[in-house]
């Protein structure tokens, strides 16, 4: 008992620094995400046939490669030319590629805000743009919550391939330790735990904002 | 030249692909005047709406807004529907505002007041629509009835020159009809000038200056109420009216 108690303090040791990392790539990722993904979503909807089109490439090429890919271009490619340290690139590899999929989840919920929101705020003088942003993109917002925060999860768990460029989150915490204490399955089933305590959290937290702000019908 | 009208309309004609819907139309609107359109489904009637506040742009004709040719190229289009209030048959309103919100989002967001003082004037118009003790409901706890009240209320929010009603209460269950029928002929007498596409008789007879007759994209015939209902000249409008009543 003594002996699973100090190897388990071992491992919280070397873990427990990785959580910040973990849950700032992940913040990062999804606020980069969050914004190309409404972006390219209204270009999407109301850009026209060019941006349309620009959009809509982005996101099929983005969602075709795998995201460890995205990741090691953005490292090796792009850090070549400007300088990136190995946590930004890997949030800005996330962030790119989860604005790919947050794109869709905005392009569906703007679709479902009824025609007649556009045409109303547009009745009393709005100009196309301020009718998005003040009269649509609220209502789509909020309508996307349920999907949002399902990316959330994705997008957390995905912050794990950070690890390939070196980024101390928790995954490669749990690698170094785990080969130091050849007790793989501590180091990895508590990491595991930090992933479901995470999980359950945001989850948690994001019904309650989706209950908040859930549109009456 | 000068004139004191607030709305003209010259030879207006509106085309989907090759499907002519408003086939030359022209109607003068002075102000305070009360104007209800009527005529069988399909007849241009809502699409001339549309085409007035440019929510469609015409294919042919000129638009007058008081003094200001809104058909012009290189109008504001944006500047010119703040002063033309609109109410929509589907109310329209925005679902995730309150009812003093959807007054509310024009004042600050178009026309630039500030948020205390959009406040009152919103509290303001939820009263003269009988809606202030729903002002903190959302869309989907009103009634019909009520959301179009507030539709109206939103309208009147913008201060507009002119208000045109499409089909303010064919989605409404009839028993819900009276109250915006009610605010209706409120505005009529404090002097709005309103342009009303509706079916209801009754009111086109009590509150109206004048009745409008369009089928087919054209106006067939117009006069006062009560030329138009005891003295018809045209035999389509007699027919018409024998559908109806």
């Amino acid at each position: 008992m003594e002996e699973l108690s100090r190897s388990l303090f071992t491992v919280l040791q070397y873990l427990v620094p990785g959580l910040g990392v973990t849950v700032s790539v992940t913040l990062i990722a999804l606020g980069i995400g969050f914004t190309i993904g409404t972006v390219m979503a209204v270009l999407r909807i109301y850009g026209g046939r060019i941006l349309g089109a620009v959009a809509a490439t982005y996101s099929i090429l983005v969602r075709a490669v795998p995201v460890v890919v995205i990741i090691f271009i953005l490292f090796f490619v792009i850090s070549a030319v400007v300088d990136l340290s190995p946590f930004l690139s890997g949030a800005f590899a996330l962030g790119f590629a989860s604005g790919a999929y947050q794109s869709e989840i905005f392009r569906g919920a703007i679709m479902s805000v009824p025609p007649g929101q556009m045409i109303a705020a547009r009745a009393i003088g709005m100009s196309r743009f301020k009718a998005i942003r003040c009269i649509v993109l609220p209502q789509a917002v909020r309508l996307a919550i349920p999907a949002w925060a399902n990316e959330f999860t994705l997008v957390l768990k995905d912050s794990t391939l950070v690890y390939v460029i070196g980024v101390p989150e928790i995954m490669r915490r749990a690698q170094w330790i785990s080969s130091r204490t050849l007790e793989p399955f501590m180091a990895f089933g508590t990491a595991a735990v930090f992933y479901l305590v995470f999980t359950m959290l945001a989850t948690r937290l994001l019904s309650i904002v989706e209950r908040r702000y859930r549109i009456i019908m | 030249m000068p004139d004191e009208s607030i709305l003209r309309i010259e030879n207006l004609r509106k085309s989907f692909g090759q499907t002519e819907v408003i086939k030359g139309v022209s109607l003068t609107v002075q102000p305070k005047e009360v104007i209800v359109i009527v005529g069988p489904s399909g007849t241009g009637k809502s699409t001339l709406l549309q085409c007035i506040n440019l929510l469609t742009r015409p294919t042919g004709g000129r638009i007058w807004l008081e003094d200001q040719e809104i058909t012009a190229p290189g109008t504001d289009e944006d500047k010119v529907r703040r002063r033309i209030g609109m109410v929509f048959q589907e109310f329209n309103l925005f679902n995730h505002l309150t009812a003093l919100d959807n007054v509310t989002v024009g004042m600050t967001k178009v026309l630039g007041m500030k948020p205390d003082e959009a406040r009152r004037k919103s509290s303001f118009e939820l009263e003269r629509v009988g809606m202030s003790e729903h002002a903190g409901k959302y869309p989907g706890q009103l009634s019909g009835g009520q959301k179009q009240r507030v539709g109206i209320a939103r309208a009147l929010g913008m201060d507009p020159s002119i208000m045109l009603f499409d089909e303010p209460t064919s989605a409404l269950d009839p028993e819900l009809t009276g109250e915006v029928l009610a605010v209706m002929q409120k505005l009529a007498r404090e002097g709005m000038t309103m342009l009303v596409v509706s079916h209801e008789m009754g009111f086109a007879r009590e509150v109206s200056n004048r009745i409008v007759f369009m089928e087919g994209g054209f106006i067939v015939e117009e006069g006062s109420p009560r030329e138009f209902f005891n003295a018809p000249k045209s035999e389509r409008t007699r027919q018409f009216l024998s559908m109806i009543t």
